[in-house]
């Protein structure tokens, strides 16, 4: 066997188990903020993502073991299930998740061959076909009664007899609901925000989330699992943007860092757009998909029929990135630095 | 001591296990039995053979003659009777035997009369001459013959001279061990490079991970007459690559396709150093030199080896061990597997390298790649691996070339920090060797296109050269058949001869004027030719010329390898 005969330590089971550990602040934020539910949707999650995962390999004739334990599947698994309402019914999080798995990955060929992000694809497919279902969210403790305890999550998630009321004082719109709820009634922004939803920065609750994602994202950075481009892009084009419109329609758009510090920007920016596979590659190409994706993140929140776009946005520039790549390519040593012909 | 260092893009680094061996001193391996000598140990041409079976030879007599310009002599390392030419195993990465000179050994080490160079009063070329006579290739690894490399060029002076002591690889301490102990040699070395190439700056680079070296360069460098600057530079491999020392001691880029000495720069090895300093101040051919015995071995440590010494009598010196999985020549990052020991060591042996599963346990199996980019942060020629070893794996080998195929250096430090195993060097050979095979193959196409193309112009010019010999024979029998008609019609016709009398003269005249201008257009064919008027020296010219060109028609005539292959 030629040339190197040593290798660093470094395994893809290694940079999944590091995500999925980056993961956790944000879970355990979650559980405080919003009740122990979310544990039995990420868990559901993980069970369909690894069975369909290990179906997929057998149908199509690749070895089980080594693929199923490099952990992708648990984080496709785990970054569905925390961009799913927390409410949201089982049948929602296996069909999201069998979606992801079955054809968004391994239909289009497996670890390293799939076009765009499977959780995104997940997601995507879901709020397409479900949109009533994908509103279910809990609200934050602060403003709602306790929390659903596990057995109650676990009730209205597998779909057992819950009484309307309970369900009621607990779920509420989400902040990025709110607005848009509130900008369709023709209300100013100032207007929109005197609703009890909005905190500091996000929604109640919800900026501390985007906090622990922003602080598990930062743990990743300095490991080196991502670059530093995506990211500062990401946030970059979703400040920029909503910046830009509030700056001159500071009644109709909403302010900068209230944008910024939502959960989903913050997922988006540390763990969905850094994925490698469906991301950009060139050091030039990570800037503009990363720009791009929290452009098309803002441009479908003001201006699109969903409340939210993290989802359309990345999946949007996946779509991209052989051309990013392709017009990106960096001067080499000693090179004149021309990019490829096509 | 206060230049300003660069830093060279991407770059590992791997764990140095350079302390195995060189807690131990030099020792000079006994002189074996028999010696196995290849005649194609540097870039280039490999050496003609000189003596015959049976020949005695002394040491440092040459065996075979460098062949053309980029080339080198090859000598006898020690006296003794040649017993055969041909065919041996040798540490090659292509693991096919190549012509080697073996000698049986006669224990006497007797020297062939040697003396020593006087450099300054030499002509270059002639220096350059003795040198390549002398067997000196670069000993860092590449094995390119020095006394190209220290041509500078008819019109180009190499302003800086940059001598080697990176030693990136792990395991290797030969270059280390030798500026411990012979760092005035390495400098008088550098001293004749400089001659040679006008150089105004020497430096000598060395990684931080070997103190005692630098500490002895400085101290040599101090009693030499010109300015020597020992630069330490930070230990990352590659750092020991030309390209990257250039970089980080001058903060230059060898422009893509061109030389080191495009820009006035000129690198060589310690080990060359030494090499030359040896060949110039005591006329020594270069016939030994230090190889490094490490890794899964009792006793790892540094021999003064002759060349043509079978790999498997320094294991067993250094202390063979149970549990040996195999040998590398080189080290761990850019090494060739040795199938067989009884190979000898060359003038590129820098290290022998013994492995077992504890210190280089199997490699795991490869998964997908996840396009994360480590490899294009650790590539140090600032590539994209990821785009090229998925060019090379779906066989689009003209995308890999688009993507600067051709500019990776193969230090394998993409497949070292890859999550997912993947053997990248391995597809960038395989792209490589596909394009050179398909650029041969593209050639001797071109060759057939041009036969079949004058083939079909020959056919053509003798088809119309035989319808315009008919259309002449034509013409003559219709012009015969014409006259004779004519003649009877002037019998025939008796009466009217007084009139077509005059016109009978002119035709005549016609005729005479025509016959003339045929004449006078024939004249610079019947006038001598220029070839009677010459020199018996040109006539011998064309005749060479003549026998080549039949040459070159018999070889185009003759079918071609790809031809045979598939008819």
């Amino acid at each position: 066997m030629p040339s190197p005969f040593i290798l660093d330590r470094s395994s893809v089971t290694q940079v999944m188990a590091w995500v999925l550990a980056a993961l956790l602040p944000g879970i355990a934020t979650y559980v405080w903020l919003f009740g122990p539910g979310i544990l039995i949707t990420l868990s559901l999650a993980t069970v369909t993502a690894l069975a369909s995962e290990a179906a997929m390999l057998k149908a199509r004739g690749y070895p089980v073991r080594p693929f199923l334990t490099d952990l992708s599947a648990i984080v496709t698994a785990w970054l569905l299930a925390l961009s799913l309402p927390s409410l949201a019914p089982w049948w929602l999080i296996v069909t999201g998740t069998l979606f992801a798995i079955v054809v968004a990955k391994h239909l289009y060929g497996g670890l390293g061959q799939n076009i765009f992000n499977p959780a995104m694809v997940g997601y995507a497919v879901l709020i397409v076909s479900f949109p009533v279902q994908m509103t279910q969210w809990a609200g934050p403790h602060e403003l709602t009664a306790a929390p659903l305890t596990l057995a109650q999550s676990a009730a209205v998630i597998f779909g057992g007899d819950v009484p309307r009321a309970t369900l009621d004082a607990v779920t509420m719109a989400t902040p990025l609901d709110a607005l848009r709820t509130g900008l369709l009634q023709q209300l100013t922004i100032d207007e929109v925000m005197t609703h009890p939803i909005f905190g500091h920065y996000g929604g109640v609750g919800f900026e501390w989330l985007a906090g622990a994602f922003l602080l598990g994202g930062l743990l990743l950075w300095a490991l080196r699992i991502i670059g530093w481009q995506v990211p500062l892009a990401f946030l970059a084009g979703i400040w920029l943007t909503a910046g830009f419109l509030n700056f001159f329609d500071a009644g109709r758009f909403g302010p900068p860092w209230f944008h910024l510090f939502a959960p989903s920007v913050m997922l988006g920016a540390f763990f969905i757009a850094t994925d490698p596979v469906s991301g950009a590659t060139t050091p030039r190409g990570k800037l503009v998909f990363g720009l791009g994706a929290g452009f098309l993140t803002m441009a479908i929140r003001t201006w699109g029929g969903f409340p939210d776009g993290v989802a359309f946005a990345i999946l949007l520039m996946n779509l991209c990135v052989p051309l990013i790549d392709q017009y990106t390519q960096p001067r080499i040593y000693g090179g004149a630095g021309k990019e490829p012909r096509t | 001591m206060s230049r300003e260092l660069h830093r060279f893009k991407g770059g590992v680094h791997p764990p140095e296990h350079k302390a195995e061996s060189t807690s131990r001193p030099i020792h000079a391996a006994p002189l074996p039995k028999e010696l196995v000598i290849p005649l194609r140990q540097h870039i280039g041409n490999p050496a003609r053979p000189v003596v015959e079976i049976g020949a005695r030879v002394l040491k440092g007599q040459m065996i075979a003659a460098a062949d053309g310009y980029i080339s080198a002599a090859v000598h006898a390392s020690s006296s003794g009777t040649v017993t055969a030419i041909g065919l041996q195993p040798v540490p090659h990465i292509s693991g096919l035997p190549d012509l080697c000179v073996t000698i049986e050994t006669d224990g006497r080490d007797e020297w062939v009369v040697h003396a020593p160079l006087d450099y300054q009063a030499m002509e270059p070329s002639q220096l350059r001459m003795q040198l390549r006579d002398l067997g000196l290739a670069g000993l860092g690894g590449a094995v390119f013959p020095s006394a190209v490399k220290l041509d500078p060029g008819a019109s180009r002076a190499c302003p800086t001279l940059i001598i080697n002591g990176g030693e990136c690889e792990p395991w290797i301490t030969c270059d280390d061990l030798l500026m411990r102990t012979h760092a005035g040699e390495i400098l008088q070395g550098a001293a004749i490079m400089r001659h040679l190439l006008g150089s105004t700056t020497v430096l000598v680079g060395i990684e931080d991970n070997k103190p005692e070296a630098v500490a002895a360069m400085q101290a040599a460098a101090a009693g030499m007459d010109f300015a020597v600057e020992i630069v330490v530079v930070p230990a990352r491999y590659p750092g020991g690559g030309a390209k990257q020392m250039i970089q980080v001691l001058t903060g230059q880029e060898v422009p893509s396709g061109k030389l080191p000495t495009d820009i006035g720069i000129q690198v060589f090895n310690v080990g060359t150093a030494y090499a030359l300093a040896r060949a110039v101040r005591h006329g020594e051919p270069l016939i030994s030199r230090l190889v490094t015995v490490t890794g899964h071995v009792l006793r790892p440590q540094n021999f003064e080896v002759l060349i043509g010494t079978p790999m498997h009598t320094l294991i067993t010196l250094a202390g063979e061990r149970d549990g040996t999985t195999g040998v590398l020549m080189g080290g761990p990052m850019m090494g060739v597997p040795v199938p067989d020991l009884n190979v000898p060591v060359v003038k590129a042996t820098n290290c022998i390298l013994v492995k077992s599963a504890a210190l280089f346990p199997p490699l795991p199996k490869a998964l997908p790649c996840i396009r994360c980019t480590r490899c294009a942060d650790a590539c140090p020629a600032e590539l994209q691996p990821q785009e090229l070893f998925r060019f090379a794996r779906a066989g689009d080998f003209g995308r890999a070339q688009e993507y600067h195929l051709f500019d990776c250096i193969e230090c394998g430090c993409c497949s070292y920090v890859c999550p997912s195993h993947i053997p990248l060097v391995d597809f960038y050979r395989y792209a490589k060797s596909e394009i050179w095979a398909r650029e041969k193959d593209k050639r001797a196409a071109d060759l057939a296109r041009e036969r079949h193309e004058f083939r079909q112009f020959r056919q053509e010019r003798e088809k119309r050269e035989k319808a315009e010999k008919l259309a002449v024979k034509a013409q003559a029998a219709r012009t015969h058949a014409a006259l004779d008609q004519a003649q009877r019609a002037e019998l025939a016709a008796a009466p009217a001869a007084e009139v077509t009398a005059v016109s009978d003269a002119d035709a005549r005249k016609a005729l005479i004027a025509a016959a003339l201008a045929r004449a006078q257009a024939k004249k610079p064919d019947a006038a001598p030719r220029n070839v009677d008027q010459l020199t018996p020296e040109q006539l011998r010219q064309i005749e060479e010329i003549e026998t080549r060109r039949a040459k070159i028609r018999e070889l185009v005539r003759k079918p071609l390898e790809s031809e045979q292959k598939n008819p």
